[in-house]
């Protein structure tokens, strides 16, 4: 029979740290887009709840631990991101999305500002803090930014996009290791 | 010289440095400009036009004439500003605009034909012959004028954006924005203390004044150390704020390791966007010099710039220093330097009653008439009331009042306001929402009042924040009244320069008064006044009250032209940060890239992506052998591309059918579950956006692709049709491009390759033309489409992303078996222009579904996007051009995309042009060139012949219309 091989969007790539910062893949077993139809919300939160111990997150919001986590994604839209809860609901719209996008995470003291070359965020503690998620921009990229701890946040960008959004992240903790340097 | 005892530079840490080749030594905390002026270096440029010896003015980012080149190479930076770069070890510098040395310089020929070169003398001088025009005299005025140049080579130094964001924005360090900054921060906003120095302090480094108990500078030094131990404070020194925009939005530039050789990975600069809920502008002012003639040589600088040259540097700029001006403040560089031993040759104020205490020299109510000195100031004439006099003196400060910093309150609009008392214009009140002008920058001249001046401020922004404001007390200060009486310039012979950095003079202004440009920005632009690097910082305020004068009106009347962002320069290389070379924009991959480059196949980018042009095999030498081969390989045996980057659009929801009957011309409603069919949808204009196939897996399940180049833009056109055109449908959508890797599978043999790989093969009768559904391979969930963009039987295999690259490795590998192999897009191109299937070369934004021969395709019982607009007369009927192939009939063969069509015997000149081929390419399949374009009425005139012209390539081709579908009209081979 036909063997296929899984090939990861950043083989090879093993992460990167600098004084203050850390930055690695995050590989997650499954990523599920959930969007609820027009009225169901609750019915979708609950049932995402008993799959998976997770409810739909507000607006901007994103929940859970590492484990599993459920993160708003857009208008009337949410990622969970852990094992594959399966079709747990007929009321909400679920995609696999756990190719299309790849997670990064980056955590430390200079983790906030190794974003700040990138992300047009106001990424200050007191506006950003754990629990918090937004849409927004990587460099030229679309971006969905997470605050998963103190200092820790997930990155998702395209999978297609992986190996740049690599690149000007390591560029950003080069850049500021070296200004650390000065 | 060096002053012993004076200036707070590093004399324990020298360095050396080079000057047009020469090495000099300076210190540590020095500046290019007071390290030339510590080795009695005056002369250190020419000056634009005229190519005059120049010096250094000022000691700020103000200069207009002390511009450098800095290094050499790629990253050579042209007009540095001598006063604001820091001397580092190695640090080389040259001077700039002239030739071949900066002491004999022959383009100051101009100097001389200075009667000649007025203002306006271009627009008048060189009217005629007006084909000289661009080829003489403008690259001659080019060359001749000007100040540094760029290196022309790619710079690969590394350069950095960032964000920050904060309550307030403090702009500027002196006595106003310390205070700000302190009471802000004490308070508990978040702040942002941003000065463009490498020190914090502002004047008080560059005066000797106490604050409180303490030397003024002491006690920047204190407050600068409370702040920088405040977690809510960030202190951001070689910062200067460029720009302000709107919402609270600062530009500004950082100079991160300007101050160090080049090399590794510390940026250069970084370009900052600081989006700040309030900011207090405490950007101090400037001092403005007074015009008289000759008043531009090396050794004329302003009296301010003299103090911060004793007082921080420790230099003293000349061995005889006199001092003009029309204002007490000056007066202060006199005894300043006097007091640290430096000869006084002569004080000289413009007011007659003006009270001046000190041991030297002093002559009141009196004026500099001339200078002299070639390449630097060796004495001065003045005029009082006691005749003529001649005053040996190789240094004159000069202050003619101070200019508060109003620029960034200009930058959205608004219009500075004349003061009188203070002779100066401040900012408007309310100029830019949220932004607090403090101090001197709002006219406030003593220490004490911009210390009070920066506690008010601070109190309004915490107030605007609505947080509560730390009590806070002022320490004592200087508190001098600003005594000024307004003096603008020495009438008499002479050039007298308003603008040292355009070589504007008082007589440009009158001339330009006198030729009719009495409005101040008529003079501005027909003088140039203003209009350099420096926009004017030095002379804007001199340039319109010498015009208030030649026009009989009074400075506010005359009113000012205002200041836009930057600053000060801001490099592009800053601006651009990141977006060097490859990170110009995101790079997207497909999985089958690195196979694809293993195969050494050419990249081509569409849009993002990059997809493979061909894949070359031994033995061709041309990508048109590649191509060809390819083509031939998917008619005959079976190919395979990859077509991952197809927009895919998951649509779900007991509405989404009569979504997209709404967004389709087409009906899809009728669409049977496991099957797939051709859509086109339109603007709301009526003019075709994209097309594509829609598969539906589901009941309420369907799954739209649209072009690779249209993926976005029809997602956001999705978004907005549901979201306000049809809010009450009940749907969800969600792009599922990245998820699915697919693979067409092209050609004959396509079936036997897909039995060989699914893990069951396909049913003989099954999975007819346009059927979909879910199969698997290698035990892993794929979908399969049947559908052709290449008029052959073939089919689409879609599998999860990360076996995308193993799955392309075994198609490929199994098409060789059968003859066939991988085929790029050169191949798919000329596969569906053999068929006359569309892109967005087509379907290029002006075409509607009429002119490409699917009108018929909307559908009569339904409403659709841009139906309504479709149907307007103008957009359907013979005067349309419409699709036709193309191919040629003549001895030239040659086609090309971009050609326009004319009939046979009509001359190829615009008018007569009467459509445009779209796509070409060379059909191995039936053995000649095609093309598909558009031809006025084309579909009512095939088998005509017309003429197709690219006046381009310089190509001429006869072509006979026919139907676009060259090959297999019919089908057949699609459903065999």
């Amino acid at each position: 029979m036909t063997e296929l091989v899984a090939v990861s969007a950043s083989p090879g790539w093993s992460g990167k740290s600098i004084a203050g910062a850390r930055f690695g893949a995050f590989e997650p077993q499954a990523i599920l887009s959930v969007a609820p139809f027009a009225g169901a919300g609750a019915e979708v939160s609950q049932a995402l709840q008993q799959a998976t111990g997770l409810p739909l997150p507000e607006v901007g919001e994103c929940l859970g631990t590492d484990a599993a986590g459920v993160i708003w994604f857009g208008r009337g839209q949410a990622m969970f991101i852990g094992p594959d809860p399966g079709r747990f609901t007929q009321a909400a719209a679920l995609t696999d999305q756990s190719d299309a996008w790849t997670v990064l995470r980056l955590e430390g003291r200079r983790a906030r500002d190794v974003l700040a070359r990138l992300v047009p965020l106001d990424l200050r503690p007191s506006a950003f803090a754990q629990g918090q998620s937004a849409r927004s921009e990587l460099g030229h990229m679309m971006l969905s930014l997470s605050c998963t701890g103190a200092d820790v946040f997930l990155l998702m960008v395209m999978r297609s996009m992986t190996k740049t959004a690599i690149h000007e992240i390591e560029a950003a903790m080069e850049n500021i290791a070296a200004r650390d340097a000065l | 010289m060096r002053v012993e005892g004076k200036g707070i530079v590093n004399r324990s840490a020298p360095l050396a440095f080079r000057f047009d080749g020469q090495e000099y030594q300076g210190f540590e905390g020095d500046t290019l400009a007071s390290a030339l002026l510590a080795n009695d270096v005056r002369l250190v440029g020419r000056s634009f036009k005229y190519h005059r010896p120049r010096g250094i003015l000022t000691a700020g980012s103000e200069e207009p004439n002390a511009l450098v080149e800095l290094g050499r190479g790629a990253g050579k930076l042209p007009n540095v500003r001598a006063t604001v770069q820091e001397l580092f070890e190695g640090l080389e510098a040259t001077s700039q605009n002239r030739w071949p040395s900066l002491r004999r310089d022959l383009l100051s020929v101009n100097d001389l034909a200075a009667p000649f070169l007025s203002a306006g003398f271009y627009y008048k001088t060189f009217m005629w012959p007006r084909s000289f025009w661009e080829r003489l005299y403008e690259p001659f005025i080019r060359r001749a004028a000007g100040l540094g140049a760029l290196s022309g080579l790619d710079n690969d130094e590394v350069y950095e954006k960032a964000y920050a964001h904060c309550d307030l924005l403090v702009i500027g360090s002196g006595p106003a924005g310390l205070m700000a900054a302190l009471t802000a921060a004490r308070s508990g906003a978040d702040v942002i203390l941003a000065e463009e120095d490498r020190q914090f302090g502002g004047r008080l480094l560059s005066e000797e004044e106490q604050i409180g108990w303490q030397p003024a500078r002491s006690w920047a030094a204190s407050v600068i150390a409370e702040l920088s131990g405040m977690a809510n404070v960030r202190l951001m020194a070689r910062t200067t704020i460029t720009g302000v925009y709107d919402q609270g939005t600062y530009g500004a530039l950082e100079r991160v390791a300007l101050h160090r050789p080049s090399g590794g990975w510390a940026p250069r600069e970084c370009f900052w966007r600081i989006v700040a809920k309030q900011a207090v502008l405490a950007g101090g002012a400037i001092e403005r010099p007074i015009a008289f003639a000759g008043n531009d040589r090396p050794g004329i600088m302003t009296a301010s710039a003299l103090r911060s040259y004793l007082h921080r540097w420790g230099v003293a700029p000349g061995r005889a220093v006199s001092v003009f001006c029309n204002n007490d403040n000056a007066h202060r560089s006199a005894r300043d330097l006097a007091a640290a031993g430096v000869e006084i040759a002569a004080v000289i104020d413009t007011r007659a009653d003006a009270q001046v205490a000190g041991d030297f020299p002093t002559y009141t109510g009196a004026r500099v008439v001339a200078t002299r000195g070639r390449l630097g100031l060796r004495q001065i004439e003045i005029r009082h009331a006691g005749g003529r006099r001649r005053i040996d003196s190789d240094c004159l400060a000069v202050s003619g009042g101070w200019n508060p910093s109003v620029h960034l309150t200009c930058h959205t609009g608004a219009r500075p306001v004349w003061t009188p008392q203070i002779a100066a214009f401040v900012p408007a009140p309310d100029a830019v929402p949220g932004l607090i002008p403090a101090g001197a920058a709002c006219g406030v001249f003593s220490t004490a009042g911009c210390l009070a001046e920066g506690r008010r401020a601070a109190r309004e922004a915490l107030k605007a924040l609505g947080m509560r404001a730390r009590q806070i007390s002022l320490p004592e200060a200087e508190d001098r009244p600003y005594a000024i009486a307004p003096f603008w310039h020495v009438p008499g012979k002479g050039r007298a320069f308003v603008d040292f950095q355009n070589d504007v003079s008082v007589k440009d202004v009158q001339l330009a008064a006198r030729e009719n440009y009495r409005s101040v920005e008529h003079m501005k632009r027909y003088t140039t006044q203003g209009m350099a690097t420096d926009q004017g910082k030095t002379s804007s305020t001199g340039a319109l009250a010498v015009l208030a004068e030649a026009t009989g009106r009074a400075i506010a009347e005359t009113g000012t032209t205002t200041f836009r962002p930057p600053f000060s320069p801001v490099s592009i290389a800053a601006m651009g940060a990141g977006g060097q070379g490859a990170g110009f924009a995101p790079q997207r991959f497909t999985t089958s890239h690195d196979p694809s480059l293993e195969r050494d196949a050419p990249m081509i980018e569409a849009g993002l992506w990059y997809r493979p042009s061909y894949f070359p095999i031994k033995g061709e030498s041309h990508w048109r052998q590649s191509a060809d081969r390819e083509v031939s390989m998917v008619r005959n045996s079976v190919g395979v591309t990859d077509v991952s980057t197809l927009g895919k659009i998951d649509i779900q929801g007991k509405d989404a059918e009569e979504f997209l009957d709404f967004v389709y011309i087409n009906t899809f409603s009728t669409l049977k579950e496991g099957r797939v069919r051709y859509g086109l949808m339109l603007r709301e204009d009526g003019h075709v956006m994209d097309d594509g196939t829609t598969a539906r897996l589901g009941p309420d399940h369907y799954l739209m692709t649209t072009t690779t180049a249209a993926a976005g833009l029809v997602m956001r056109h999705l978004e907005f049709v549901h979201q306000c055109l049809v809010p009450h449908l009940d749907l969800q959508m969600i792009s599922v491009t990245e998820q699915w890797a697919q693979f067409a599978i092209a050609g004959p043999k396509s079936r036997a390759l897909l039995n060989d790989i699914l893990d069951t093969p396909l049913g003989a009768e099954d999975w007819p033309f346009m059927a979909c559904g879910a199969v698997r391979v290698g035990g892993r969930e794929a979908r399969l489409f049947r559908i052709s963009f290449s008029g052959e039987h073939a089919y689409e295999l879609a599998v999860p992303s990360r076996y995308g690259e193993s799955l392309f490795r075994l198609l490929t590998q199994k098409a060789e078996a059968l003859g066939g192999g991988p085929y790029g897009m050169e191949a798919l191109n000329v596969l569906r222009i053999e068929k006359g299937f569309l892109t967005h070369a087509e379907i290029h934004g002006r075409v509607t579904a009429f002119d490409i021969g699917m009108g018929r395709m909307i559908a009569p019982g339904k409403d659709c996007v841009g139906k309504t607009m479709a149907a307007r007369p103008g957009l359907n009927g013979p005067e349309r051009e419409q699709l036709v192939g193309l191919r040629p009939v003549g001895a030239v063969k040659q086609l090309s995309a971009g050609a326009h069509l004319f009939a046979a015997g009509a001359p190829a000149v615009r008018v007569n042009s009467e459509g445009y081929t779209t796509s070409a390419g060379f059909s191995p399949t039936l053995g000649s060139v095609l093309a598909l374009g558009f031809l006025r009425n084309g579909r009512a005139r095939h088998g005509e012949t017309v003429r197709v012209v690219d006046h381009l390539r310089d190509t001429e081709t006869m072509v006979e219309v026919c139907d676009p579908v060259f090959f297999d009209p019919e089908g057949g081979r699609v459903r065999d």
